[in-house]
């Protein structure tokens, strides 16, 4: 590995990093969205910071960046709170709105000044290794400076703030009650995305920002029910898929950042499909067995039922199953099948009879409905 | 001066014949007006099923994973042609929103979770496959340029006519579908409970909505066909409650802002269509935000004044009655500035004229109001309910 490749993993990592940890509170607060909106429209922030003073390198395109993002979240809720759209629609008229004028701005007075928009939507990772700052007496890539810092911004913010922001997210009502300012929470978290947006558009670009927020968090929440683990599992995630899609870019000659949230993309799949417990897999299998559970235990309340009666006979026929419970031939088969198997049962020529396991279960079941 | 004002004027009016005149005669200008007509209309219509249905944000979801389904149509065909690439695009449009109704149904996810996934995985996964096929790592050549701007001004009469055939077959599937769309949006297990299929209208309906989506990607791309979708249906919400009347609006407002988006920026100032679009369906929203009647913020605002000078003034009423039945002689003349004191902030001094207008209070020398009999009247039948509950 050149120390080049070495670096776009880094970064990779860092960014992941960086937008994994406030991407998990904009997941389990239904502002996914959100991160969306802020990373179109820090283009516009960027835009004035450079027309106001004319530097592409300046620190003030950041602030305006972030600030602009800030304005987006404001405008969105006095759009919604005028009640006259609704918060998606609110969203969908502010960012697009922002994001014209940014792109009108750029082509009337920026053409020929690097600031193209499609960089920003884009982003190019492989390039990020070429432009380097000073800091510490070493020449340091500045994407991975720029997002180290951000991430330690996110960091610092999110342990300082834990219980506050674990509050306000899972018992807004608490939070207020308990007089934490559910508004000041909610715009501090604005402003982190904010910031890492403008940060990681640079290197991934506005559109996949979105993949390393919103696609970690939400496999991290299939994975865990605890908060302090979602955390970690959706940086992994997304370090994972920010070195996966490094290499699987390498190998394909493609645009790393498209093949990094690919990857991510790849991982919530995998989560999506077989989370220990709430995996689409694990889920259907749980289905199932609940149904033939289920199944049993309706069999030995019916066989209970008739137990010692004069029309046992008749009732607790196996081929009369399907007339009385409606079940087809083949599952009433199938559910006697598996009680036996389980001792619930015993098939007597054609006749059945609850075993003692078999009647313990009806009398529990039954005494649970009461 | 005068002159040149009025040669500036002039001037400004044959601007605006002569935009009008291109707009007739010039082909290139009329087939880019025709080709957004015809998006803003289609988008409108559908979007005003998507806003009142909460989906405002499926449009941009959409317009994003479209990208793939580009790229893999271009990679089994090798075609470029508008028609090739709109059904790829419209594949994988239908392919995103399957995706992300299980997802959402079957999890424990938010919709805005799996819609952002959606929308980014696809893309990035479009990135990865368009570079791949170029065989060219940068992103920013690869040609994506069209996919995320649109090039409004690159349109061609076919592409014209595949928008329009396209689009034309989607609104009247609208006309056809109706009532059970108005039911769809409205009250869906009423719809279900009468024995319609809803499960397969709303796939219907969603289908139609990536149909607009792809006949936009090309003249507004990704980033503004969002937009396109929400903007005219919020604008003509609040215009009517009349579901007909508001689709008919919000299709007169994307058309609008669609032939206006391609005049202005014909004027060759260098401006793209699609963001110029965008601006001005948004002034259309911001418009109609404020002063469309009922709804509008300004006539809110207005009404919420009125009422609060009428509340103040029958305030003022009750207080000065309250405060002349201390005396012998109920029309006993009081300063104003002990009514002030009494009845707290507020411009007391504008209420005493609108009583004094009704015939209720009259104006003394030396800053001072008395009320009349006929006030005195109507302050105590307004505090009767009240006096009398008093033990």
């Amino acid at each position: 590995m050149s120390g080049a490749q070495i670096e776009i993993q880094l970064i990779g990592i860092v960014v992941a990093a960086a937008c994994a940890l406030p991407g998990v509170f904009l997941v389990l607060r239904g502002m996914a969205m959100m991160s969306d909106a802020i990373s179109h429209t820090v283009l516009l922030g960027i835009v004035l910071g450079f027309l106001a003073t004319g530097d592409l390198e300046s620190p003030w395109l950041l602030f305006g960046a972030a600030a602009m993002g800030l304005l987006t979240v404001s405008l969105t809720e006095l759009l919604n709170r005028t009640r006259l759209v609704k918060h998606d629609a609110a969203i969908g008229l502010v960012f697009p709105a922002l994001f014209s004028i940014a792109v009108i701005l750029i082509s009337r007075f920026a053409r020929g000044v690097h600031l193209d928009t499609d960089a920003v939507l884009l982003g190019e990772l492989a390039f990020a290794p070429f432009d380097r700052l000073m800091l510490f007496g070493s020449l340091l890539p500045r994407s991975l400076v720029v997002m180290g810092a951000i991430a330690l911004v996110n960091l610092v913010f999110i342990a300082a703030f834990y219980k506050e922001l674990k509050l306000a997210t899972f018992d807004a009502g608490l939070a207020a009650a308990l007089g934490f300012s559910p508004a000041l929470i909610h715009y501090g978290l604005m402003g982190l995305v904010s910031i890492t947006a403008v940060g990681a558009f640079d290197a991934v670009g506005s559109i996949l920002v979105v993949a390393f927020m919103v696609a970690p968090a939400a496999a991290a929440y299939l994975l865990t029910d605890k908060l302090e683990r979602m955390l970690l599992y959706s940086v992994g995630l997304g370090a994972a898929g920010a070195v996966g899609g490094y290499w699987m870019a390498h190998l394909m000659d493609a645009n790393i950042a498209g093949s990094m949230a690919t990857m991510i993309g790849v991982l919530f799949l995998l989560c999506l499909l077989f989370a220990p417990q709430r995996g689409l897999l694990a889920v259907a299998a749980r289905q199932r067995r609940q149904r033939w559970e289920f199944a049993q235990a309706m069999l030995a309340i019916h066989l209970l039922h008739h137990e010692g009666t004069p029309e046992a006979e008749v009732e607790n026929r196996l081929d009369h199953l399907q007339d009385h419970l409606r079940w087809e031939p083949a599952f009433a088969h199938n559910v006697v099948q598996r009680a036996d198997e389980r001792g619930l049962v015993r098939l007597e020529n054609g006749s059945l009879h609850l075993t003692e396991a078999g009647r313990g279960l009806a009398t529990t079941m039954l005494a649970d409905k009461r | 001066m005068g002159a040149g004002w009025a040669s500036s004027t002039s001037g400004k009016i044959m601007n605006l014949l002569d935009l009008l005149h291109s707009l007739v005669f010039d082909h290139t200008v009329r087939t880019v007006a025709l080709g957004t007509a015809t998006l803003g209309i289609v988008s409108g219509v559908l979007g005003s099923f998507a806003v009142l249905r909460k989906q405002s944000l499926l449009g941009d979801a959409l317009s994003h994973a479209a990208l793939p389904g580009v790229a893999i149509a271009y990679m089994l065909t090798q075609s470029k042609s508008p028609i090739v690439l709109m059904l790829g695009a419209g594949a994988a449009g239908i392919l995103a929103i399957l995706l992300l109704i299980n997802i959402t149904r079957q999890t424990r996810l938010k919709e805005d979770s799996v819609l952002g996934i959606v929308l980014s995985v696809f893309f990035g996964f479009g990135l990865l496959l368009l570079t791949f096929l170029q065989r060219n790592p940068d992103a920013r050549q690869a040609g994506l340029n069209t996919f995320l701007f649109g090039q409004a001004a690159t349109l061609l009469t076919r592409d014209v006519m595949a928008m329009a055939i396209f689009g034309g077959l989607a609104v009247l599937l609208v006309i056809v579908f109706w009532k059970e769309f108005k039911l769809l949006s409205f009250d869906r297990e009423f719809g279900a409970s009468l024995g319609l299929p809803m499960p397969r209208i709303d796939i219907l309906l969603t289908t139609l909505l990536v149909v607009a989506v792809v006949i936009g990607l090309q003249a507004v791309g990704v980033v503004l066909m969002s937009a396109m979708l929400v903007a005219p249906g919020a604008a003509a919400r609040q215009w009517t409650n009349h579901l007909g009347r508001m689709t008919l609006l919000s299709a007169l407002f994307g058309a609008i802002a669609g032939v206006s988006g391609a005049l202005l920026s014909s004027l060759g100032t260098g401006l793209s269509t699609g963001p110029v679009i965008v601006l001005c369906i948004s002034v259309i929203v911001l418009i109609s935000l404020i002063l469309a009647p009922n709804r509008g913020l300004l006539w809110n605002y207005l009404r919420q004044w009125r009422n609060r000078g009428r509340l103040r003034t029958e305030a003022v009423l009750e207080n000065f009655y309250l405060m002349s039945s201390q005396h012998d002689d109920p029309s006993h003349p009081h300063a104003v500035t002990a009514l002030e004191a009494v009845s707290g902030a507020g411009n007391v001094r504008r209420s005493l004229e609108e009583l004094q207008r009704r015939g209720l209070a009259t104006p003394h020398s030396g800053n001072t109001w008395s009320l009349t009999a006929e006030g005195v009247r109507a302050a105590q039948a307004r505090l009767q309910p009240a006096l009398k509950d008093q033990p």
